[in-house]
């Protein structure tokens, strides 16, 4: 199966998200994909408010069947979330459980005045109410297969396709 | 013993060599103590939100089974438990049913009848958590949380967590632990997981009273003299003198254990400039150690209790998940 160009969908990406961003936009990107794509556009767009980093183990809902995910890392909002503009960036949007599990951490940190999602790749497979405001591409995946973003060597943004580990979403 | 024997015989782990129940320190492989810590790094950011709760344990029941009086361990298990979402129930035992002739046994199997999913256990006796892993379904849970002379591992791991924020690394450090090492739990956890951890130098400094015999055979260098004893150590880890526990005079008066080893400016001088000084609370000031050192800048105890609530979410979540 061809894929499409990381870099490529992350330069529509940007284009499309400069339209709706003004001085007070926030990026928080969800690990390990969503945060390279934030850092990104948080450089590109040149926002003002710090970029935020969301690790949402805490708030997964198949805790109860796989236990804690490991090599959790910190979520780190440097932000005030109370009346903030959020746009919160995610690599593959799929089943839609991060997304709602991110929401709810936010929602932890205080009350936004607005959240918007952006994802590189939308493969469908939706689960849950949840849809983007933003993406690079819409793209069919096999749901047998896993799509993930990598970080070359160079820096530069890649997509790959894996066979399912089991549990993942 | 290798590392596979230990896994194998070892009653905390389940038959996927995943923590199913925190009993002790001795024998769990450095990748179960690292995760620990590892794991415990995002939660103390937790607890530094607004909000300071996440929803990982909602609708589980966690008893805190408390045989034994303990405010601070019992109080920072309990805010660690409702930081998770878990309901808590608290039990001091030592007023209620067993006053009364229940077993330890029976207490639990009642415990166990009202859906309990971990239990957090301290007890005078050695060995009480473990009698209660060995007996509870496997879909329950049980943390030591301090039995007799034996093991204190949330504390323990705390230690750890602590000196690793401080010092990064455990490779290169010179450790000391202090004072009533006979009657200390808190040491037993320590060394182990100092030794496990990769910690090359662990030193024990106390009068010959207050050590178990043959305590070198847990890998320890024994001092008797603290000017010896805390040259060029990196960390020093205080212990309370346990006057509860000294049922006979091991000592001459606690007068005469501060001139010798408590812990005062002049001898933490003898340590390196950067050394930090740890206690498990709660501190006997003037006993082992003297207030300018215990509120100094090298002192980290007031961190560790603000860790040990993130070190003891750790441990609840990996249990839980396991």
């Amino acid at each position: 199966m061809q894929l499409p160009e990381a870099e490529d969908l992350l330069a529509v990406l940007t284009a499309r998200i400069r339209q709706g961003i003004s001085s007070d936009t926030a990026v928080v990107g969800i690990h390990t994909g969503g945060v390279w794509l934030a850092e990104r556009l948080h450089k590109d767009l040149q926002l003002a408010l710090p970029l935020g980093v969301l690790d949402v183990s805490f708030y997964r809902d198949d805790f109860g069947q796989i236990g804690l995910h490991p090599q959790i890392r910190p979520s780190d909002i440097p932000f005030k979330v109370e009346g903030s503009h959020i746009i919160l960036v995610d690599d593959v949007l799929y089943t839609g459980r991060t997304i709602r599990a991110a929401i709810n951490e936010l929602f932890d940190y205080g009350r936004p005045a607005s959240i918007r999602l952006a994802a590189l790749i939308d493969r469908g497979g939706r689960e849950l109410p949840i849809a983007a405001q933003y993406i690079g591409t819409t793209l069919e995946v096999p749901p047998a297969k896993m799509l993930a973003l990598e970080k070359k060597a160079d820096g530069k943004l890649g997509l790959s396709l894996y066979d399912k580990h089991q549990g993942n979403e | 013993m290798t590392s596979t024997r230990a896994m194998s015989n070892n009653p905390q782990l389940n038959k996927n060599g995943q923590l199913q129940h925190l009993l002790t320190t001795e024998g769990l492989p450095a990748s179960i103590l690292l995760n620990i810590l590892d794991t415990a790094e995002p939660f103390v950011g937790v607890t530094e939100r607004d909000v300071k709760k996440v929803p990982l344990l909602r609708g589980k029941s966690i008893f805190n089974l408390f045989f034994e009086p303990s405010t601070r361990t019992r109080t920072t298990f309990e805010i660690a438990a409702k930081r998770l979402s878990a309901d808590v129930i608290n039990l001091n035992i030592a007023v209620s049913s067993q006053s009364k002739g229940e077993t330890l046994l029976d207490t639990v199997n009642n415990l166990s009848a009202m859906h309990a999913d971990m239990f957090v256990v301290r007890h005078a006796q050695s060995g009480a958590a473990h009698l209660i892993a060995q007996h509870v379904r496997s879909e329950i849970h049980v943390i030591n949380a301090g039995d007799g002379r034996h093991a204190h591992p949330t504390q323990a791991l705390l230690d750890m967590f602590t000196i690793r924020r401080c010092k990064r690394d455990f490779h290169n450090l010179r450790v000391a632990i202090v004072g009533d090492i006979l009657h200390s739990r808190v040491a037993r956890s320590q060394i182990h997981a100092l030794t496990t951890l990769g910690v090359p130098e662990v030193r024990v400094i106390a009068p010959k009273t207050l050590l178990p015999a043959k305590v070198e055979r847990l890998g320890v260098h024994v001092y008797h003299d603290m000017a010896k004893g805390l040259k060029d150590v990196d960390v020093l880890m205080m212990l309370r003198l346990q006057n509860e526990r000294m049922l006979s005079a091991r000592l001459p008066s606690t007068e005469e254990y501060f001139k010798y080893y408590g812990l005062t400016p002049e001898k933490l001088a003898l340590a390196k400039p950067d050394a930090i000084v740890l206690h498990p609370g709660p501190m006997n000031r003037g006993v082992e150690i003297d207030s300018v050192v215990a509120d100094g800048k090298q002192s980290v105890i007031l961190p560790q209790v603000t860790f040990g609530i993130a070190v003891r979410m750790a441990v609840m979540s990996i249990l839980a998940g396991s």
